[in-house]
């Protein structure tokens, strides 16, 4: 399929089921959407993701969280954006909720309460990353050794060399 | 003989218990999985899995090489089924492109990758069984193996880390005489299938090992990120591809195979099933398959045919930017789901607009499968713990990646 333009207008998006969801819950916590290649994202504001995951569970709209992810955008401010790609199975629909992070302040709310399932992917963040979840059971390194110095998928830690 | 498989009480008010380790070197542990056992005597406490033994930060090497260059990276990261990875990842960044792929490969691709779902499978099969004591099966599935390495190394010249597909199709059209063999092997497999199943599925002893062993709800399913057969055999009917179909999957008429008990039983029930219908999807593929280019229309991204090269500039010239500079691709994020045999295996790619992906995320269904194993084992018996792992079917290289 060809590409098309991104659609960023929250007006043009707001009558989608999820973005309607939240936009109901609270409006201020909704800082914007994209429509992109078939794929709707929805930036959430920092303090309110795990209450807008809580959310889009509690009335049905979300059945499964899928994956739990961060891209690093340094140099730029704020650095990271973590993505959460929801699953509904009853409506077959994907979503991708959006958090940008700064990187002096790298601490967001845990969702594993919500989906015990973030437990494994929000320990691998906080392992490659060096993003803190709070309120998380167990956050400790997943993949690396305890003694590990620095987080490797940050773009300012070399690929190969002496770190 | 149940009264073995049942509850076993469990003081946890005392001081009976004691920490064992299980793994990262234990046979049945697949791999490298280090599990650390609270127990009772042979009773789990609590289970906690220990990972990251084969890191080696694929995903980070990723960052550094172009689009077309980590194709074979993506191979090494669930060993048992390359293609089926190989094909997430070109599916993701023909997303990014906006890429229309002729209908030969995309029928190729289904059926490598159903193959490879039968040789994942079978992989499964033979050590599951030997885990749980029947040794001779495992010799039975690596004889059907053998055959599908054998058709890999037709179409690749590999066996295992093909990367055969590439962006914007495949590497080369399949050599003569190859649909013929893939045809002879789909059609004894049914067959072979029955074979299996007369080893194991009226065994009495392989029965009383699995049935009501390691279940797991619905709910906690779902809960815990659970996906592929074991989700299904949870009571949860949901297949990416019949649901939300990639790759033209919405041409071909398959069933998917649901249990509702959640336990290992089931678990091998629907896998065993499935090993069936891929093959109904091969025969389906070989019938139907169209002729036609295996690359798109698109110079700056596929690499030109050998002969154009040597008798045209511009082919010339973009096999040149290709291989030296790679190709840019537009600015966005996304995210390509596909059925791979142990669940949703996902592909997060982040373009910048360069030639090297930002990032490059793995979202593998071993990873989040591992997390339900305590919910499966706590409360049972170590000999139990066994059965759950091969159940759901865990490969520690897309685990620790």
């Amino acid at each position: 399929m060809p590409l098309t333009p991104a659609v960023t207008d929250l007006e043009q998006l707001k009558d989608r089921p999820i973005v309607a969801a939240l936009l109901a819950w609270n409006q201020s916590a909704v800082a914007g959407a994209k429509f992109d290649r078939n794929e709707l994202s929805i930036y959430v504001a920092r303090e309110n993701i795990r209450g807008a995951i809580a959310h889009l569970k509690a009335v049905g709209l979300i059945e499964f969280l899928s994956d739990l992810t961060c891209a690093d955008f340094y140099p730029r401010e704020p650095r990271f954006e973590l993505a959460y790609h929801l699953l509904s199975i009853s409506r077959k629909e994907r979503v991708r909720l959006k958090v940008k992070l700064s990187g002096d302040d790298p601490v967001i709310e845990s969702v594993t309460p919500v989906w015990p399932s973030a437990n494994f992917f929000e320990r691998e963040i906080f392992d490659l990353f060096g993003i803190r979840f709070l309120g998380h059971p167990y956050l400790r390194r997943i993949m690396l050794p305890e003694d590990w110095e620095g987080h490797p998928l940050r773009k300012d830690y070399p690929v190969e060399g002496f770190r | 003989m149940g009264h073995l498989t049942a509850n076993p009480v469990i003081d946890t008010t005392g001081d009976r218990t004691m920490i064992l380790n299980m793994g990262p070197q234990h046979p049945s542990t697949h791999g490298v999985l280090r599990l650390l056992l609270e127990i009772d005597g042979e009773a789990i406490v609590r289970m906690m899995p220990d990972i990251g033994f084969l890191h080696t930060g694929i995903e980070k090497t990723c960052e550094a090489k172009f689009y077309q260059q980590v194709v074979p990276l993506t191979d090494r990261i669930d060993y048992l089924c390359p293609m089926v990875n190989n094909l997430c990842y070109v599916l993701a960044v023909e997303k990014l492109l906006g890429l229309e792929i002729p209908p030969r490969a995309v029928w190729m691709r289904v059926l490598l990758a159903e193959l490879q779902r039968i040789s994942s499978h079978l992989v499964w099969l033979g050590t599951h069984a030997m885990d749980i004591g029947a040794m001779s099966v495992f010799l039975y599935c690596f004889r059907e193996r053998e055959d599908l390495l054998r058709i890999y190394e037709m179409v690749s010249g590999q066996r295992m880390m093909t990367s055969y597909f590439r962006i914007g199709g495949l590497a080369m059209e399949p050599p003569i005489g190859f649909f013929k063999t893939v045809k002879k092997f789909v059609d004894a497999f049914p067959e072979r299938v029955d074979e299996y199943e007369s080893l194991l599925t009226g065994n009495r002893i392989f029965i009383d090992r699995l049935k009501g062993v390691a279940p797991i709800s619905k709910e906690d399913a779902l809960a815990m990120g659970v996906t592929g057969p074991a989700l299904r055999a949870s009571g949860v009917d949901w297949d990416i591809r019949r649901d939300m179909p990639y790759c033209g999957y919405e041409k071909f008429s398959f069933k998917v195979p649901v249990a509702k008990e959640g336990d290992v039983w089931a678990r091998y029930l629907c896998r065993v099933q499935e090993l069936r219908e891929s093959q109904k999807i091969c025969i389906q593929t070989l019938e139907g398959m169209p002729s036609g280019s295996i690359k798109a229309e698109a110079p700056k991204v596929v690499l030109p045919d050998r002969e154009k090269m040597k008798t045209q500039m511009e082919a010339l010239i973009y096999h040149f930017k290709i291989v030296t500079e790679g190709f840019t691709v537009p600015a966005g994020e996304v995210y390509q789901a596909i059925e791979s045999p142990r669940g949703e295996m996902g592909y997060y790619v982040v373009s910048d607009g360069t030639a090297k992906p930002l990032r490059v995320h793995m979202r593998s269904p071993s990873f989040a499968n591992l997390q339900a194993l305590p919910k499966m084992c706590e409360g049972r018996l170590i000999a139990d713990a066994v059965a759950a792992i091969g159940s759901i079917d865990i490969v520690l290289g897309e685990i620790d990646r």
